[in-house]
């Protein structure tokens, strides 16, 4: 299954995959009117480090994820290819998810009421993940590892 | 008086409206010209500081930014510009040499503009390179050989070592040191990928390299900076660099600052410390001193490896070269007056030299004129734009072009021509770490065999226009050329008719 | 084939999603004392808070039993194993043959020996929906509730019911609120913000006996209710494999196979011990995700797969009113404290190991802090300076990063 992989090699903190991630979940057409002045939430997260060392995190689709297993309400799902998703509906913020994700990636959304995380844009209109399609230089690509 | 403000060429222009303070501009500018305004959260720039790389504008996602020429100006005054006014107040307040980089930007004239090229029609057809042979490998070397058979009656190959080319197309010298270690990676894989060459410049090579070597050309400058045998052994040609375009007649200097470890171990020159390339070799001061660094070099190799002579586009171009090619050299370069540097002195940049296209032309003539054209290879470099410059100077004699700008260019280069400072916000021509793994040769690589790739199916095309179907068929045959709003002169130096004629 | 799981909640789940997982073809028979669908069972508090409604509660969509060709017996009590005939035998003499068992029969709520509690009519338990439901119907807003147990179901009962109730009071023996899991610190942070909202408190102190609608607390104080919700622990549902012949502990005894000691008898959940890779000791870790991969594990194996489970650890998260408390492990050794106005951690190391923490109103990231127990990650291996400060994966070395984010892994 394809997920999205890092390599911190060529990531320049940039951080302009949470802000594409932020705008590609926001339902929003237009950037400006869904990022300026607002604090963003994204569901990519990048760390930065001494001696330049930078890299974003977000889901990394375990084949046998953690969270699944954690969620109380059921909320947490696999789809048929593999991805773990989350049903927002279901989801009633205990956050289990959150202390048991072993990669932080998975957080609480911008009111804090549900989790969220990456479902690789598929639960958007994008198609295809925003942070690799706008990482300036390829440290964040969609890929088959197997 | 000190220091004297002089306003900035090119202001940074923000649109507040647009403007989503994700910082990307911030963080993306090596010269500091963002940075965020905590308490009235928003961003502020310092135009002073920008040097128009349009890295922030590239990355900006909401396109919220654009770097304006500057309104300010001094008294208009066609003589004493404002480039010029601004000069003198920058070295008036340093005493010192103005240094710039990349290739002459000055309004002389680009004869490649005022070349076309033809097209047959009706009595000799063209060729559909989709459907049919269109040849773009070129051979270089010498081409001198006669007929000898051995003992048995067969014929011996005489032939000098050649260099195979699937595309007439080479990455110009560029050193380890004046570019970074992914310009360099992406140059020397996407010339394995595409069969062609890369040039390390004098900068050495890096071991990590050496695994190219089948298409790495290695240069022998002034400064001899990382030359060795294993050096020589590694490459497929060996270059010997006796000028550069951008600053004929002088030398190169390196600053301590851009020599890292790695690349003081490659150049073999202590660490930190300045790199100067002595304006001459210090071995050379005769065409026979030349031929006798040529022979040295084939020595050396067991004469399996062409030896180019690479040369600065100056007034005696031709005879230079006439003697170059009796000197033993296989191949000679020719960099025309607008090639890039990554550091030259302004003044020599701006104002030596000659245009390649008239130094190519006369080169030509001259050999073919002698009768040992065939002697040598000519590769012609200094501002090879697009594949049309590439069709022009083939047919004005080149068997091949260098290209370094538009490469650089490729791997996203914005011709700021701040080279000099070593914080290229490309990831190019710098040695910090935190900027060079901004090129992540993966793309680098992708992009320059996309671009010459590019140029390859245009040069093919153009090619079929004329109904030639080899590189051999175009090499040297301005019948193809016409020129435009030239004088008598100058089609008589590039051996063209006018348009009409 | 034929599979047969008593219990129909976490771990039964699981544990057909592992035999269907191997096993396409057998029959699946679930035996379920409930009268719905498996749902979450924590959820019961978030119904009542108003998070969610029952129709979401769902643990698995609508189609899940017949997708996975599960025939559920709704309302059916198992009331004995007959390992020798390989047979369930239901409260109304049914007789279900299995092949293979899982006793996934969770725990059921104790109830302690105190003087006149049989005067109180209006008494709930709160473990089931069917508790909710029933405690839900006597609510009304004049009522005055008492909870006795200040522990994670007596809480986050109070905080469902709170906003439909005038008066709530939590009695615990306990000094402090959430005993189980928090520390001195950390559970006065919680208590005032729960007495914020409106939480009464009397811990420290015990009933000493109910007398119909008052309870007469060893304090002294007389607390009058209307409504009184007994969540002062849980007991293991052990009976039907101990009464079978299988060994018992404090729970019932498996193998990493999740394998009784009866042949073909499988357990999970929180009816049964597992390792404690914190404590090195095998008892009942009673929280979700444990049963999640006890089901898992069990159900796999049944249906001919090899699955081992190898243990786990204690583990919470669990929240009031908006805030957000996760814990785990054991809280030995040295400690790393960092205090805010609501906000507080604790760190506990020891032998080179993460081996508990507490966090409250800070528990981003968190997941981190649990991966670094689970696998006992040397902490010389990791910049612990810059991790205890945050969570992040940039304080492990550049290699395992580079594992963790470039590749697939398991978990």
């Amino acid at each position: 299954m394809k997920v999205v992989y890092v390599n911190e090699e060529w990531c320049l903190g940039c951080h302009l995959c949470e802000y594409e991630c932020a705008f590609a979940n926001s339902g929003d057409t237009d950037m400006v009117r869904a990022l300026k002045d607002r604090e963003i939430f994204p569901r990519i997260r990048v760390e930065d480090g001494e001696n330049d060392v930078h890299f974003a995190v977000n889901c990394r689709h375990c084949r046998d994820a953690l969270c699944v297993k954690s969620c109380i309400a059921g909320a947490l799902s696999k789809t048929e290819e593999g991805a773990v998703v989350i049903d927002r509906e279901k989801c009633v913020g205990c956050f289990t998810c959150v202390a048991v994700c072993p990669y932080g990636a998975i957080m609480p959304d911008a009111e804090g009421k549900a989790a969220q995380k990456c479902a690789l844009c598929t639960d958007n209109l994008m198609g295809e993940p925003q942070c690799v399609k706008h990482c300036p230089n390829r440290a964040i690509v969609f890929e088959d590892r197997g | 008086m000190e220091p004297l403000f002089v306003y900035p060429e090119y202001e940074i222009v923000r649109d507040r409206e647009s403007c989503i303070t994700c910082r990307v501009c911030e963080r993306q500018c090596a010269n500091e010209a963002h940075r965020y305004d905590e308490f009235n959260r928003k961003m502020l720039s310092d135009s002073t500081k920008c040097v128009n790389c349009h890295r922030c504008v590239a990355l900006c996602p909401t396109h919220a930014l654009k770097i304006k020429k500057s309104e300010d100006t001094y008294k208009l005054n066609a003589n004493w510009t404002g480039d010029a006014l601004n000069e003198i107040y920058r070295q008036a307040g340093t005493g010192g040499v103005l240094l710039s980089s990349m290739g002459n930007p000055k309004p002389y004239p680009v004869y490649w503009d005022r070349l076309l090229v033809n097209a047959s029609q009706v009595t000799n057809p063209s060729i559909d390179p989709l459907r049919e042979p269109m040849e773009t490998t070129v051979y270089l070397g010498s081409k001198h050989a006669e007929i000898v058979r051995d003992e048995r009656g067969r014929i011996k190959d005489t032939l000098a070592p050649q260099l195979k080319l699937k595309t007439p197309i080479l990455f110009s010298a560029m050193s380890y040191g004046s570019i970074s270690y992914n310009a360099h990676a992406s140059l020397a894989r996407a010339a394995e990928q595409l069969g062609i060459y890369y040039n390390t410049g004098e900068g050495g090579l890096h071991r990590d390299f050496y695994k190219y070597g089948k298409n790495t050309i290695v240069q022998v400058a002034s400064g001899r900076f990382g030359v060795h045998p294993e050096y020589l052994e590694a490459a497929a040609a060996i270059e010997i660099k006796m000028g550069q375009g951008a600053k004929p007649g002088i030398g190169g200097h390196l600053p301590g600052a851009k020599i890292t470890d790695a690349v003081s171990t490659t150049r073999m020159i202590p660490k930190g410390v300045d790199a100067i390339s002595p304006a001459p070799h210090h071995d050379i001061y005769s065409i026979e001193d030349l031929r006798q660094l040529i022979f040295s070099l084939k020595e050396a190799t067991a004469y399996k490896k062409p030896v180019i002579v690479k040369i600065a586009a100056v007034h005696n171009v031709a005879a230079i070269a006439s003697g170059i090619a009796r000197s033993g050299a296989d191949i000679i370069a020719i960099d025309g007056f607008r090639g890039g540097t990554g550091a030259a002195p302004t003044r020599i940049r701006d104002n030596v030299g000659i245009p390649i296209e008239l130094a190519l032309a006369a080169v030509d003539t001259r050999l073919r004129e002698e009768g040992i054209r065939d002697n040598v290879s000519i590769l012609a470099a200094g501002s090879i734009r697009s594949s049309s410059d590439l069709v022009k100077a083939i047919a004005l004699g080149a068997d091949a072009c260098y290209i370094g700008t538009a490469a650089l260019v490729a791997l996203g280069c914005h011709l700021c021509r701040s080279c000099h400072t070593g914080k290229c916000n490309w990831g190019i021509a710098t040695q910090r770490p935190e900027l060079v793994k901004r090129l992540n040769p993966e793309m680098g690589v992708e992009r320059l065999v996309n671009l010459v790739t590019a140029w390859t199916h245009e040069l093919q095309e153009m090619m079929g226009g004329m109904g030639l179907n080899s590189i051999e068929a175009l090499r040297g045959n301005r019948l193809m050329l016409r020129g435009v709003g030239l004088t008598e002169k100058e089609l008589e130096i590039l051996g063209v008719k006018h348009a009409g004629e | 084939m034929r599979y047969v799981i008593i219990g129909n909640s976490t771990a039964a789940t699981f544990a057909i999603e592992g035999v269907r997982s191997v096993d396409g073809e057998g029959a699946i028979t679930v035996i379920s004392e409930e009268n719905r669908p498996a749902y979450g069972r924590p959820l019961i508090s978030y119904y009542l808070y108003g998070k969610i409604p029952a129709a979401r509660m769902n643990y698995r969509p609508a189609s899940f039993y017949e997708e996975n060709r599960v025939e559920v017996l709704l309302g059916a009590r198992a009331e004995r194993i007959d390992p020798a005939a390989k047979k369930v035998v239901l409260a109304d003499k049914r007789e279900i043959f299995y092949d293979k068992l899982l006793v996934a029969t969770g725990s059921r709520p104790f109830t302690p020996p105190v003087e006149g509690l049989e005067t109180v009519t209006e008494k709930f338990n709160f473990m089931t929906m069917d508790d909710a439901l029933a405690l839900e119907q006597a609510l009304a807003p004049q009522t005055r509730a008492l909870i006795l147990g200040a522990g994670l179901i007596g809480l986050k009962c109070a905080e469902g019911i709170l906003h439909r109730v005038k008066e709530l009071t939590v009695v615990d023996l306990a000094p402090r609120v959430l005993p189980s899991i928090l520390d001195e610190e950390g559970a006065s942070l919680v208590q005032r913000q729960l007495e914020n909202e409106g939480v009464k408190f009397a811990l420290n102190d015990s009933v000493l006996r109910f007398s119909q609608n008052v309870a007469h607390l060893k304090s002294g104080k007389k607390v009058a209710f209307d409504v009184l919700v007994v969540a002062v622990g849980v007991r293991p549902n052990v009976e039907l494999v101990r009464d079978a012949g299988g060994e018992v502990r404090r729970g019932i005894v498996v193998n990493e196979r999740q394998q009784t000691s009866i042949p073909d008898v499988y357990a999970a959940g929180d009816n049964c011990e597992s390792f404690d890779f914190s404590t090195k000791q095998n008892r009942v870790l009673a929280i979700l995700p444990n049963a999640a991969l006890q089901g898992e594990c069990a159900g796999k194996n049944m249906a001919g797969g090899k699955a081992a489970y190898l243990g786990g650890a204690m583990f919470n998260a669990i929240g009031f009113f908006g805030s957000h408390i996760a814990t785990a492990g054991v809280y030995e050794g040295e400690s790393y404290v960092e205090r805010g106005e609501n906000t507080y951690k604790k760190l506990f190391y020891k032998d080179n190991v993460l081996k508990g923490f507490i966090l409250i109103n800070n528990i981003e990231r968190a997941g981190i802090y649990t991966s670094l127990i689970r696998d006992m990650v040397p902490l010389d291996s990791v910049d612990f300076d810059v991790i205890k400060r945050a969570p992040g994966l940039m304080a492990f070395a550049s290699k395992v990063r580079g594992e963790k984010l470039g590749t697939r892994r398991e978990r």
